[in-house]
């Protein structure tokens, strides 16, 4: 089983963030959403393993409230 | 040709107690079927129905393969075929162009297609008769179950007749009447699970359409912008339309004659499709997904609806209750012939509700897909939609509705292969259920029980049977009555086969 990795792994992490930026510039927020939906799907098919995509699911939620 | 409903005088209440073996309380798709499969079993039966007719509209009309396995092994199969619209193959639509498509039988060598579509009263009818000739079901038309006292030697029950009320004590009750199941209300015993925020729309037309014989779904066509729409083609040219209507709609308006049709006129405008149809069905409805915690009550047993309820995406309604007679009934009556222990019932507990909650959970992921319940749930429908168009990945991932299929959790039902007997085209199945029976590979040694040998009375000419059933030269299956597969006997021998027949008798939970 893969493990998500979580050690920097890119060479240019400010050109991921402003290609981020571009494609989310001037879309409306139903649009922008839809768009981040897109890229989830891409990229977990890209990965082509559920767990790694499951444990970037349980750590991308919200911290439960105290 | 149009169906013309039957209609069965009232059963009068006899005088003074009433006493029946087995009693069904409900005397719809999946209380006939385990009333025919109990009666085939040998066994007597009441059942008890609060109309004197069969079911009205075409309701569950999506008839699985593994159902129609069903109904072949209680002489019915052929019936379904001739008259039923076989289909295999799926379409879904976004918007004005296909996303996805599957076929739900890519393969040969099976009697029965993935699905044959079917008015439920055909069924139904076809049941009932197919119970009279048994000459051991008694159908007490227009009895409803009024009062129940559940013991530990039976339930006694208070029913009630146009020419009044009378007392009946069933050894053992099937309850088949029903999401609304007023046995179990009566028992007080909890049905639990999801509701779904979203109102549908249940349209039968009459026409002379163009579309193919496939199931069709459109997510946000040009004719329901917005919503979804099912298609499916039934018998005597009667469609059935199912339109999203979103839970905002008035059902008493959308119910409307002229409003439906102008739903359907637009739909079939926009196809360029402008022929004439009457409407034949109209009902609006909503839907859950839940629950019993438990099907078994002593000697009080439900099935189908009134034990689970899921929703219409996916035809695991009258199936998955159909397919709880199926495991019910061979043990009822191996207990009520002193066969096997009273703990062999336990097993359809362990069996079923693990099914229920399989098709459960595969209703509630369709419905979370047609119905999204948030922003976020819409953004990624229409991802899945959207990116369907040019990328394989996400085809699969659209869901429409995931279609029926036996649980396999529990032993899976033997798969179906050509045979030739005496030279002629033949089926497995045809030759199982009922009982038990011995399916081997070459000779095993005899046992008493019924045996299917590959190579001997059948070939096995294409390959099939052996490699679908895992028969290696000398190994055997057991199956069970309800062809299932009970065991697996590498190198078979007569203490073998006996040992995992004993086994499945007093299968205890």
């Amino acid at each position: 089983m893969t493990h998500l990795l979580t050690a920097p792994r890119l060479a240019e992490p400010d050109v991921l963030y402003a290609a981020l930026m571009d494609a989310h510039r001037d879309l409306p927020p139903d649009e922008s959403r839809k768009l981040d939906a897109k890229l989830v799907l891409l990229l977990a098919n890209h990965i082509g393993e559920l767990a790694p995509v499951l444990q970037a699911i349980a750590l991308a939620k919200p911290p439960p409230r105290a | 040709m149009h169906f013309t409903p039957p209609r069965f005088a009232a059963f009068a209440p006899p005088r003074g107690q009433d006493h029946a073996a087995v009693v069904i309380a409900g005397g719809g798709l999946v209380g006939l079927t385990a009333a025919l499969d109990l009666a085939r079993h040998g066994v007597r039966v009441v059942v008890l129905d609060d109309d004197d007719t069969v079911s009205t509209g075409s309701r569950a009309i999506c008839f699985a393969k593994r159902t129609l396995e069903i109904y072949g092994r209680l002489g019915l199969g052929s019936r379904f075929l001739e008259k039923g619209v076989t289909w295999n193959q799926g379409r879904v639509f976004h918007g004005e162009r296909e996303a996805y498509s599957f076929d739900l039988l890519p393969e040969e060598g099976h009697e029965y297609p993935a699905f044959v579509n079917l008015q439920q009263y055909y069924a139904e009818a076809w049941l009932v008769e197919a119970c009279m000739a048994t000459g051991r079901v008694e159908l007490r038309w227009r009895n409803a179950v009024a009062g129940i006292e559940n013991r530990a030697d039976g339930a006694r029950l208070s029913v009630t007749t146009p020419a009044g009320p009378y007392t009946l004590h069933a050894d053992w009750l099937i309850a088949a009447d029903g999401a609304r199941s007023f046995i179990r209300r009566a028992l007080g015993l909890a049905f639990e699970g999801q509701v779904f925020r979203d109102r549908f729309l249940i349209a039968d037309v009459v026409m002379q359409a163009a579309f193919p014989t496939e199931r069709w779904f459109w997510f946000d066509p040009p004719f329901h912008p917005g919503q979804s729409v099912l298609l499916h083609r039934q018998p005597d040219d009667v469609w059935r339309i199912d339109f999203q209507l979103g839970w905002d709609a008035d059902p008493a308006l959308e119910q409307q004659p002229e409003r439906v049709r102008a739903r359907v006129a637009q739909m079939l405008g926009s196809r360029g499709d402008d022929v004439p149809f009457e409407l034949e069905w109209i009902s609006i409805y909503t839907f859950r997904c839940r629950r019993m915690q438990r099907f078994r009550h002593g000697r009080t047993i439900f099935v189908g609806d009134a034990a689970h309820q899921v929703s219409p995406f996916g035809a695991r309604g009258g199936n998955g209750g159909v397919q709880d007679a199926d495991n019910l009934c061979w043990k009822l009556a191996a207990v009520l012939a002193g066969q096997a222990p009273d703990a062999l019932l336990d097993s359809y507990d362990a069996e079923r509700i693990p099914a229920a909650d399989e098709n459960i959970l595969n209703s509630t992921r369709s419905t979370d897909f047609i119905t999204p319940k948030s922003d976020a749930a819409r953004a990624y429908r229409d991802a899945v939609l959207e990116l369907a168009a040019a990328h394989a990945f996400a085809r699969p991932v659209v869901n429409s509705g995931r279609l029926s299929r036996p649980y396999e959790g529990a032993g899976r039902p033997a798969p179906d292969a050509p045979l030739l007997r005496n030279g002629r085209p033949d089926w497995l199945l045809r030759h199982t259920g009922d009982g038990f029976t011995v399916v081997s590979n070459g000779v095993v040694p005899a046992t008493g029980l019924p045996a299917i040998t590959l190579g001997q009375d059948f070939e096995d000419h294409s390959g099939l049977a052996a490699a679908r059933l895992g028969l290696g030269h000398g190994d055997a299956v057991l199956l069970r009555p309800d062809q299932h597969i009970a065991a697996r006997i590498a190198a078979a021998d007569a203490a073998g086969i006996a040992a995992a027949h004993r086994a499945s008798l007093h299968a205890v939970a």
